[in-house]
Formats: structure tokens, sequence, C-alpha cells
């Protein structure tokens, strides 16, 4: 990378010079990044290869789209695409909304103090490690003496109710994040010019056309930018949550690609295989990622010109 | 909507914002809450549904049950230690990544940013990454736990431009002037002006490898060497009484099954307060922390 700029002009030799403790101080990241992040990608190829420890990756066979062929044709592929898609969406569709509106309404509120509690408590559950989260979740879910049963009086299995999954997996994350996805469109609101408030208020209007006029539009681009980088990953849904949420008898609606890979690679050590899959998995992701960052330049060109 | 909203005064949205975000603080506070008192209370009435507000039949023995378990203690142990080093570790990456690429007049930087942003988008997977991990002789080493996650990009940029914007440019060449070199400026100019972002990030990698099990469960494969939330599924998730807390209860199954149950929701509580208590000191740096980070530099 240096040599790269080295062979423009002079100064820069002198340049290099100068910098050199930064060089230094880059070599770390530097090495680590490419072993952990970039050889790994180089090792990608094991996806068209049939791997083979003592071959290691160059010296195993080559076998093309073997492993995605049977990836396609597996008896649970097309469930487990479509599972993946519709939790992402389904999440998308109902987090991305909710820490928009929840941030607009702390905003407005004019005691300092309540404020702070409101915020501090909001971002509580994010600092709460999924294990635990998934814990409460089946401790307050569970037939007998659960929270959510003690309190509608019923005795309902839930984590055996493939139809409730869903439901339980997305109202947990909204419970978990929504607080914490406040803080960037707080950031936000902050730095609106406070004199666009004081001269709506002169003109009479009310809390909720400040919102409407001031802070909605403000916070727009944030939140375009949010929904881009959401949509692009909508085939990225976590391994963690899904995995210890995951019962013999929701796997109906719980059974996701992201599962199926660590189970495959780590649990079997099919890892040609596994590879194949995710490697489809973020394919899929990469072309959602331009095609909708291609929407939404185009739209936002037509809404902020 | 609009036009009821129009007759709105101030007061009156006051209390509708008050009332608004109150029922939220409930809904959000409330499991932890439950939680914290069931952690407490006689197992029994929490399974009648007598701890909704208050506790009842108070006792530690959950908490006891925790801390006499060996393998949460040492669960426990094995998380601080993780904690511990792979803050020390992962913040010091950030900084010393984040500087260099924070000096525009670095040749190179433009290639040297796009060398490590471009591993937020593209990986290699699940089993290419752990082959590595195999090849570089960390499975079962605690520093598989810090060194595959190399640079943290999102919050290296953070920081990054924290550095560029929030730092008064004429110090460090006021610092140059005087004969500091870049290093010197580094640690004598830049990082005593970056305490607000440094306890936030420091704060962040706490809190990720406070919780993290995933990478534990790839590549740490002895059991003596589970971090805490690891130690804790068998309680959690898979439900399972350790052989050693049956040996160490007298009083048959029944008296068993109770303190699986406490140990439940302490074994919650022991797990989440110490993230739960420290955030709340970081808390006002982190919006400024992420204004400054957003501001492209």
């Amino acid at each position: 990378m240096q040599e790269a700029t080295v062979r423009r002009k002079k100064p820069l030799g002198q340049a290099i010079a100068d910098n050199w403790q930064l060089y230094v101080l880059l070599l770390i990241p530097v090495v680590l990044t490419f072993v952990y992040k970039y050889i790994p990608m180089y090792g990608i190829q094991i996806a068209f290869r049939d791997y083979k420890a003592q071959r290691g990756i160059w010296g195993s066979k080559w076998v093309g789209f073997e492993w995605f062929e049977r990836f396609f044709t597996a008896p649970t592929c097309a469930r487990m695409i479509k599972n993946t898609i519709l939790l992402s969406f389904y999440s998308l569709l109902w987090s991305f909304p909710i820490p928009i509106i929840l941030s607009l309404a702390i905003n407005q509120l004019r005691f300092p103090r309540y404020k702070r509690v409101v915020q501090t408590v909001l971002y509580a559950p994010h600092f709460i490690s999924t294990m635990v989260i998934c814990g409460m979740i089946r401790i307050f879910l569970s037939p007998t003496g659960g929270l959510v049963n003690l309190l509608f009086g019923t005795s309902i299995d839930f984590m055996t109710e493939s139809t409730a999954f869903r439901t339980i997996y997305i109202a947990s994350g909204i419970w978990q994040d929504a607080g914490w996805g406040c803080i960037i469109y707080l950031a936000t609101l902050a730095n609106v010019d406070t004199s666009l408030y004081e001269a709506a208020k002169v003109d009479g209007a009310s809390v909720f056309q400040r919102i409407r006029n001031i802070d909605l539009p403000a916070l727009l681009p944030m939140a375009i930018l949010n929904l881009i980088m959401a949509a692009g990953s909508l085939m990225n849904v976590g391994f963690e949550k899904v995995w210890l949420l995951q019962t013999d008898l929701n796997k109906a609606t719980s059974d996701v690609i992201a599962v199926y890979v660590y189970q495959q690679g780590i649990e079997n050590a099919k890892y040609s295989y596994s590879t194949a899959v995710g490697l489809f998995n973020t394919a899929v992701n990469l072309i959602l990622l331009f095609v909708v960052n291609k929407i939404a330049s185009k739209a936002s060109d037509v809404e902020f010109v | 909507m609009k036009n009821q909203a129009h007759g709105l005064s101030d007061k009156t949205s006051d209390i509708v914002l008050v009332v608004l975000t109150g029922l939220i603080l409930l809904v959000v506070a409330y499991p932890i809450y439950y939680v914290l008192i069931a952690s407490i209370s006689n197992p029994y009435d929490v399974y009648a549904g007598k701890t909704f507000l208050l506790p009842s039949d108070v006792s530690l023995r959950g908490y006891q049950a925790v801390f006499a378990d060996p393998k949460i203690f040492t669960g426990y142990m094995n998380s601080i230690k993780y904690t511990v080093i792979g803050t020390i570790f992962s913040v010091t990456m950030l900084y010393i990544t984040a500087y260099p690429l924070a000096q525009r007049d670095l040749p190179g930087r433009k290639l040297l940013s796009i060398f490590f942003i471009l591993t937020m988008y593209f990986g290699g997977g699940l089993v290419p990454t752990y082959l590595v991990v195999k090849e570089t002789g960390l499975i079962d080493n605690m520093w598989a736990l810090f060194l595959p996650g190399g640079v943290g990009v999102g919050n290296m940029i953070i920081v990054r431009n924290y550095f560029q914007n929030s730092i008064p440019h004429e110090l460090i060449e006021a610092s140059e002037i005087d004969g500091c070199s870049k290093l010197g400026t580094f640690f004598k100019v830049v990082i005593p002006l970056s305490m607000p972002i440094l306890a936030v990030m420091v704060v962040f990698s706490m809190v990720a490898y406070w919780n993290d099990w995933f990478t534990a469960l790839i590549y740490l494969t002895g059991a003596e060497k589970a971090p805490l939330p690891l130690v804790l599924r068998n309680v959690l998730i898979k439900s399972s009484a350790s052989a050693s807390q049956a040996s160490t209860i007298s009083g048959g199954y029944a008296e068993l099954n109770k303190v699986t149950e406490m140990i439940k929701f302490s074994s919650i509580i022991v797990a989440a307060a110490p993230m739960l208590v420290i955030y709340p000191f970081v808390q006002k740096y982190f919006e400024k922390g992420f204004m400054a980070g957003a501001v492209k530099g």
C-alpha cells in the first residue's frame, strides 16, 4: 500500500519518512486484520472444493457448485430461506420506526432529570447478554409459574409454539434495543437549531406540529441511512438469539440459515458445505445492499434536492 | 390528528409525553425488577404468582447457591479476566488504528482506511475464519477471543472522527512545534484530550467481552475456560442442575429443584449487574461520542 503512494511524487518519500511512527502504530492492526479478516476471505474458496484437513485449502479437490446444489436440494432449504427473510423483514418493520417515535417523544421532554432517568432505563437492556435475555424469556414464558402465564392466568408453553416464535423474537428485540437505537436520533435532534423552536412557538405551533415540521425532517437523512443499512443485512439474522430460543417444536419458524451454518460447520465439521451455505447468504446480502442503496440514493435525490 | 394537536397547549402535551414515556419506562424496567425480587423470594411463592410487586419470604439462598457452584464461580473469574484483558487489548487497537488514520496528510491514508472498512461489509464467514484461527494455534487459547476480532472498525471510525473533530488542531500543531514527535503528541495531547470517547469505548468493550459467549463456544473447547454466559447456558437454557449442586444440597430432589429455580433468577442478576452498574457513569458521553463520530471528517 505504501509503495503505491511512493511512486507518485518526490515529497511523498519525505512525508512517509516523517510519519514512520504512525506506520509502526498501524503495524499490528494491519497484520491482525490481514490474517483474521482477509485470509478467511481467501479461504472462502473451500466452498467450491471438497476440503480435507490433511490436504489443506489448495490441495483439496475442486468440486464446483456441488455444495450449493446440495443446499438447494436439501429438504429444509426453502424453509430456512423463508424463515430467515421473514424473521428479518418483520423485525425491521417493527424495530425501525419505534426508536424514531421514541426519540421524538424523549427529545420533547422538558424536565431534564426525568429525561435522563428515561434514557438511563431505556438503555439498560442493551447492556445485558443475549444469553441472559434468552434465559429471562424462557423463564417468563414458562407454562408453569412463568410471569406471562401468571399474569394472564393461562398455561401456554410458548417456546414449543412455532406460531409464537417470531413474536417472541421481535418483541424481546424491541424491549432490548429500541431504547439504545434512540441514541443516534437523539444526538441528531440535539443538533437542531433551537431558534427554529422559538420561531415555531411565536407562530403558535403546538408540540406535535414542531415535531412534525422541525424534528421529523431533521431525522429523515439519518433514518434513511439506517434503513439502508438494515435492509442491506436482511439475510443477516443473528445466530445467537435464534439458537438460544430454538426448540425442537418451534423449528417450523425458527430454522434459519445462520443456525444451519453453525451446526453444519462447527458441530458437524462439514467445512466446505457450511462455507457454501454461508457464502450464499453473504452474496444475497451484498446484492440487497447494492439494490437498496441504488433505490435510496434515487429516492433521496427526489426528496432532498 | 393534526387538527386535534393544533389546540393542545404545551402543558397538555407535557402531560401526554410524561405519561407515555412513563408507561414505556415501566414496560422496560419491570422485567428486570421482577427478576430482582424473584431472586430473593421463596421460589414457591414466585411460582404461585405472589411476587409481582414485592418479594416474599426474603432470603439470599439463591445467591449463596450461585457462588457456591464451582462452575459458575470459575466462569465468573474467567469473564472478569477476559473482560479486563480484552478491553485493554481492544481499546489499544482502536487508538493505534484511529490516530494514524485521523492524520489527513498521512500518505496512503485512504487505502489504509478502505483496507479496514471493507471488513465491515464482507468477511470470510464462520468456517473460513475458524480454520484460520485453528491454523494460528488459537483453539482453546484465550487469545482466540481477542485477536480474530482485531480492530472494531465501527468504533474505530467513531474514535477517528472524534480525533479529527473534537481535538483542536492548534494544540496538535503547538505540540509539534515544541518538538514533540507524532508519537509524543499522541501520548501527551491526543490521549489526554480524548477522555470522553475513551470512557465510552472502554465501556463498550467491557460490555462486549462480558456478554460474549459465541466466540468462546466456537474456540474454547475446555469447559474450565468457559466465560460466565456460556456456563449459564446450562442453567438458563438447558435448565439442568449441575452435579456439583446436587452434592452440596441436602433435602432431596424437591429441594434441589427449588434451588435450581432460585439459581436461575439470582444468576441473571449476578451476570447482568456489573454492566448495568457501570454504563450510567459514561451515559452522558454516549450522545456526544456518537455525534462527534457521526460527523464525517
